[in-house]
């Protein structure tokens, strides 16, 4: 690939469509939103690629979603996910089709392939960035937070293509759904050998406990700190979560401690949310912390230090010992619900 | 006994996470003066190694591609129980983004050889791309397993336990591979006290140039790298009007709740 002679060769703007267990990931659905967006500015099309085993209800999904066209890859040894396979079929498809941007999902699966490919092809990937769009010259200014989510650095691939970029879950909305929207299934041949097979997952197990991602799909999240001191008052946390119907979150050093497995950590080296409440309790607020949350609609923070930078961003906050102002939280928000279930007259 | 599988890990030094500052003419990481580490997760893979080195032999080497003072990190990694070290060094390299990067440590594992697994943190904590990792398995055509928290060597081929995002894949592959470890997946071992001596005696580090190792100029270094941070903004975080309570706190939170129904916040 390296540095074609001709930029204007690569059109169109590409996302790989990533599936699980027959459905498509939100990610996907999020990046065919920030394509057609793309794609306008450019003057060109939305096409999702689908490597998969009977995938193609799949494939008109991507269509509802604003992908133009599919380009369906279909084979048994595309299902479950794997490295190197994977990467040929992207490969192959970037150099049969040229592509001018690839957006793929910052997911594991999504990482994997994306840092495999860009070697291969040689050209420039930007991980997890938060907004992607088209500069004054046409190129893609691929924005992501750096050194600790203190600042947004802009990256650019002037000379390669295509120009690659990866998106967190949930950093984008989902575009609205167009039932009965136009585009066409391409089915495109590649061959896998067994060369390309060296690789077997020979076993899965699901996390028990919880399904998907539940601090990322969480309305409402409780997030503990060191503050908590130790990992059994999690235990108030969850009294307080399981009140506002919400899911309970950590901070990195809550994580570090070993107090709360690492699946529940936000920030930085952890998860992204964006509920619609995040409650901030004990967590003095780093600025890898704030990165992974600072998108939330709104922010309770609980501390008993007033000068907490993590105060800096509150909605509404109380400065008090979180070992009082929680439990009582926990209390006042029970009664107002049987206040309000069993209307007592005064 | 046969002997064992020589492993290679590759580290990174980075700045403290605590200590992260920009320069503001360049927009890069300031990275002199500044406390600095071994890539937290890097050490979770040289622990990986050495763990399967105390089950079955071999040999844990560690290779950094970096200025000289990334030598700290290496003779931290040897008092760990690393057997050797080496330092890619040269201005040639600044400024490589992944692409270099990758094809410059893949070009240097591939001079030392007879490796049956090479060692990746998952991602860096200062670029946190954990783009590197799979770059060099691309470049070597190696199999990789990323995300891995468990490995079992099994002579000629691993079984990896890898994290995914509804729960646990286990991947087999044979040697040689690339594996990249999860942050915080395993208790890194300290130095040791006569690790630290064999340090002292030195003779354990190679530094090695482009030129010694063979790498062309002209794939490395930040002209040769497809990426380039354009500029750096400042984070603007949205101006939020906090509502503080304080004081007693079934009035603090009393307050509170009455403030957050007001706005809608609440459910219910």
């Amino acid at each position: 690939m390296t540095i074609p002679k001709d930029k204007s060769e690569y059109r169109g703007v590409w996302v790989f469509l990533e599936a699980r267990r027959g459905r498509m990931r939100d990610v996907s659905r999020q990046l065919l939103g920030v394509a057609r967006r793309l794609a306008h500015d450019r003057g060109t099309s939305v096409a999702g690629v689908l490597p998969g085993h009977q995938v193609e209800p799949i494939a008109h999904e991507a269509i509802e979603y604003g992908a133009d066209r599919v380009y369906l890859v279909e084979d048994p040894r595309l299902e479950p996910y794997t490295s190197r396979p994977f990467t040929k079929v992207m490969a192959t498809l970037v150099r049969r089709y040229k592509p001018e941007i690839v957006l793929f999902g910052a997911t594991k699966n999504g990482r994997d392939l994306g840092g495999r490919l860009h070697a291969v092809i040689e050209t420039g990937l930007a991980a997890d960035c938060v907004a992607l769009v088209i500069d004054e010259d046409g190129n893609l200014d691929m924005i992501r937070p750096s050194f600790g989510g203190k600042s947004l650095a802009h990256i650019l691939c002037r000379q390669h293509r295509p120009q690659m970029a990866s998106a967190r879950p949930n950093v984008f909305p989902i575009p609205p759904r167009q039932p009965g929207r136009s585009g066409e299934v391409v089915r495109e041949e590649v061959s896998i050998t067994d060369a390309d097979m060296d690789t077997k997952v020979v076993k899965f197990e699901e996390r028990r406990g919880h399904k998907g991602n539940p601090i990322e799909d969480a309305r409402i999240l409780v997030s503990g700190g060191y503050g908590l001191r130790e990992p059994k008052n999690f235990v108030l946390l969850e009294e307080l979560a399981r009140e506002l119907g919400g899911a309970v979150a950590a901070s990195r050093k809550a994580v570090d401690a070993g107090w709360v497995p690492k699946d529940f950590q936000v920030g930085q080296t952890g998860r992204t949310v964006r509920p619609k409440l995040y409650i901030a309790v004990g967590i003095s607020g780093a600025v890898q912390h704030l990165a992974g949350m600072q998108e939330s609609e709104k922010i309770l923070v609980i501390n008993l230090d007033h000068k907490a930078s993590m105060f800096e961003i509150a909605d509404y906050g109380i400065v008090g010992d979180l070992f009082q102002v929680v439990p009582e939280m926990t209390r006042q928000l029970r009664a107002r619900k049987s206040a309000v279930a069993v209307p007592v007259p005064m | 006994m046969a002997s064992g599988p020589r492993s290679i890990v590759c580290i990174k030094q980075v700045p403290k996470a605590q200590e992260l500052q920009v320069d503001p003419v360049t927009n890069t990481l300031k990275r002199v003066g500044v406390p600095s580490e071994i890539n937290p997760p890097d050490r979770n893979a040289l622990e990986m190694a050495l763990r399967i080195k105390d089950e079955h032999g071999g040999e844990v080497f560690v290779l950094t591609m970096g200025p000289p003072v990334f030598t700290a990190s290496l003779e931290e990694a040897l008092a760990m129980g690393c057997d050797r070290a080496f330092l890619l060094t040269d201005r040639l390299l600044g400024g490589s983004d992944t692409v270099p990067t990758a094809h410059a440590l893949s070009e240097t594992i591939h001079k030392i050889g007879g490796y049956a697994l090479i060692f990746c943190g998952e991602e860096t904590t200062d670029a946190s791309t954990g783009h590197v990792g799979p770059g060099i398995a691309g470049h070597l055509d190696h199999a990789q397993i990323t995300y891995c928290s468990e490995l079992t060597y099994r002579g000629g081929t691993v079984v990896g336990k890898r994290t995914v995002e509804d729960g646990y894949e286990w991947w087999e592959c044979p040697t040689p591979c690339v594996v990249t470890v999860n942050f915080l997946s395993n208790k890194p071992r300290p130095p040791s006290i006569t690790g630290k001596i064999r340090v002292k005696r030195g003779g354990l580090i190679t530094t090695w140039s482009c030129a010694d190792v063979g790498i062309d100029p002209g794939k490395v270094g930040i002209k040769n790298s497809p990426t380039i941070v354009a500029k750096v903004d400042t984070v603007q975080l949205p101006v939020r009007k906090a509502k503080i309570f304080r004081g007693n706190p079934r009035e603090a939170v009393a307050q509170l709740l009455a403030a957050m129904a007001a706005d809608g916040v609440l459910p219910g």
